[in-house]
């Protein structure tokens, strides 16, 4: 079993704001549009560097949708910085039309998804957003780990030609993946082979599922682990070999039940596979006010959690 | 550019082509389309600079127009073929199985001319406004254009674009408002009125123009042209072009009604007698 560590722990929005700069630095035709958050999408450096492909837009989130779709038309590559929830749900029928019916090329850049956002509350806390997102047809649709791969994951979509949904978040998780990783959108990332259960993550809940392949080991149990950060297109592929190998899985996301990674999941095992599921993420919920730790664990998405329905999905078996 | 009386020619076969059109399908929208011809036409056939045989999506070097009131293609589709984005055969597939001239406007079926789609309505200026912004990224001296319907100008989205546009000074866009006063369902007054619309988008920090005589076509390229002149000058310019619904057939003018509803074959052949065929029918 490979053993994974971290020298710290990073905001994934930090990586988005790094990988930001890098491309604004690499291609002239990257500009972001901000719906006054600069600084909590960390898009602040990007903003100062390059102030003429900047564009503030003030709390007007569906302006900024059209404006990116029409900024488009001219050959610039818009990227778009706001909150999850003010990212899709807020502005859904403007990335429907103007974005992806149009198939226009704009970057949907939201930060502070799920739970983790914390003492804000369930107004903020979207966790029906991979949802919204993956049911818009021609949307690719990514949810990072950590710092590292959300940086590496800014990069690739800005060669990506079509409308991306990239979502991350705001507290500090460990940083472990390799910092000059290929990020290969759609590809998913093998972080452990184990021949009992697949443990299929997204999102902060990567760590969580390494963690909790540990826990499992401990207890006997080999467990393969697959980051996957790209929930449309999914990698059927390397979800459908690893669970013919192990016939059991767990989904693990900081999101809703319904609409999440889970339902992607369990939609290609139905058809090509099928095979007993157990879903770590939000039952039908609005979330709360709390620490990003204190909500992780009361809703159920945290170590614990996945170790418990690895234990439920293996007796199913 | 082609004489007055040409482009008269040319508006009233665009209303046949409209009301064929609408009627060979029995849905559509004729009523916003007949009162948008002149500025339809003024606009493709004397003000904008733009290159029908060699579309492109990033229309470098052209005025671009964005139709934000995507109901109203008829109108669109039929300037467009006049103009030949297309062919004025193509007019016949309208909203019909695998037509790229879609019910509302779109890219999907790559239609050339159609830079976004529209339907969903309040979006268009946001649009046109990040296509303005992308033209000064550029450097490309071009203007952009972009069409409203005055219901239409109930949707907040307008309002955020609008209050964008003046504070960053997009002063390479027109856009206009097609001011006839009706909507589905009935007078915009009654429905939801616009209050003093012209009072509104000054206080909005846009430069007004008002047109009383929208279906005039001498008076919309004069306005169009005064309104060119406006540009450049740090500010947005917006026409309130005052425009009759269904306007050049007797029976589709002042009312509402004629907003989404296609003529049956008599009414067909009333409105036809009333425009003249001017080129060839499709």
């Amino acid at each position: 079993m490979k053993k994974y560590t971290f020298t710290e722990k990073k905001d994934t929005r930090s990586g988005f704001g790094a990988g930001l700069l890098e491309l604004g630095k690499q291609n002239p035709d990257v500009v972001a549009l901000c719906a006054d958050l600069t600084e909590s999408l960390k898009m602040d450096a990007f903003a100062k560097e390059f102030p003429d492909r900047f564009f503030q837009v003030g709390i007007a989130e569906a302006n900024m949708i059209g404006m990116a779709a029409g900024m488009t038309i001219g050959g610039k590559i818009p990227f778009t910085g706001t909150f999850a929830n003010f990212s899709t749900g807020r502005v859904y029928d403007q990335i429907r039309q103007s974005v992806a019916y149009s198939d226009k090329n704009v970057k949907i850049c939201a930060s502070h998804a799920g739970l983790t956002l914390g003492e804000d509350g369930a107004t903020h806390q979207i966790l029906e957003d991979i949802g919204l997102m993956k049911m818009l047809p021609g949307m690719t649709v990514i949810n990072t780990c950590d710092f590292n791969q959300t940086k590496a994951a800014t990069m690739a979509v800005a060669k990506h030609h079509g409308p991306v949904y990239l979502r991350f978040g705001r507290p500090a998780v460990p940083n472990f993946t390799a910092p000059d990783q290929v990020f290969e959108i759609g590809k998913a990332v093998m972080l452990n082979e184990g021949t009992d259960v697949t443990i299929i993550a997204t999102g902060h809940l990567v760590w969580k599922a390494i963690e909790a392949g540990e826990q499992l080991a401990a207890q006997g149990i080999s467990a393969e682990i697959i980051n996957i950060h790209t929930i449309k297109p999914l990698d059927e592929e390397a979800i459908l070999k690893s669970v013919a190998k192990t016939k059991c899985v767990v989904t693990a996301e900081e999101h809703q039940m319904h609409g999440g990674l889970g339902d992607a999941v369990a939609q290609a095992l139905a058809r090509h596979l099928p095979a007993p599921q157990e879903f770590v993420a939000v039952n039908d919920s609005f979330g709360e006010s709390g620490t990003p730790d204190e909500l992780m664990k009361k809703y159920g998405l945290d170590t614990v959690n996945i170790v418990e329905a690895v234990n439920k999905v293996m007796k199913r078996k | 550019m082609a004489d007055i009386a040409q482009l008269k020619n040319l508006s009233s076969q665009v209303r046949r082509d409209i009301v064929r059109m609408v009627h060979a399908v029995n849905s559509g929208h004729p009523g916003g389309s007949l009162g948008c011809v002149e500025y339809f036409v003024a606009l493709y056939n004397v003000i904008m600079k733009h290159d029908p045989k060699n579309f492109s999506m990033d229309g470098k070097g052209e005025d671009l127009f964005f139709l934000s009131n995507g109901h109203i293609s008829p109108v669109f589709y039929s300037v467009l073929a006049r103009n030949g984005y297309f062919p004025v055969e193509e007019l016949k597939s309208f909203r019909k199985l695998n037509t790229r001239l879609q019910g509302h406007p779109t890219t999907h079926e790559h239609l050339p001319g159609v830079r976004v789609a529209s339907g969903s309505l309040g979006q268009g200026m946001s649009v046109a406004i990040g296509a303005a912004l992308a033209k000064k990224l550029n450097n490309d001296k071009s203007t952009i254009y972009s069409l409203h319907g005055d219901g239409e100008l109930q949707e907040g989205q307008i309002w955020e674009a609008a209050m964008y546009a003046s504070a960053n000074k997009v002063d390479n866009y027109i856009a206009t408002v097609d001011y006839n006063g009706r909507q589905i369902d009935g007078d915009v007054d009654n429905v939801l009125s616009l209050g003093n619309l012209k009072a509104k988008f000054e206080a909005f920090g846009w430069h007004v123009i008002e047109e009383s005589k929208g279906n005039d076509l001498e008076c919309v390229i004069a306005v169009l042209n005064k309104a060119k002149g406006e540009t450049g000058k740090g500010k947005p310019v917006i026409i309130l072009l005052r425009t009759e619904m269904g306007a050049g057939v007797d029976f589709m003018m002042g009312t509402h009604k004629w907003h989404g509803k296609a003529p049956n074959d008599e009414q067909l052949q009333t409105a036809l007698a009333q425009l003249p065929e001017t080129l060839k029918d499709y």
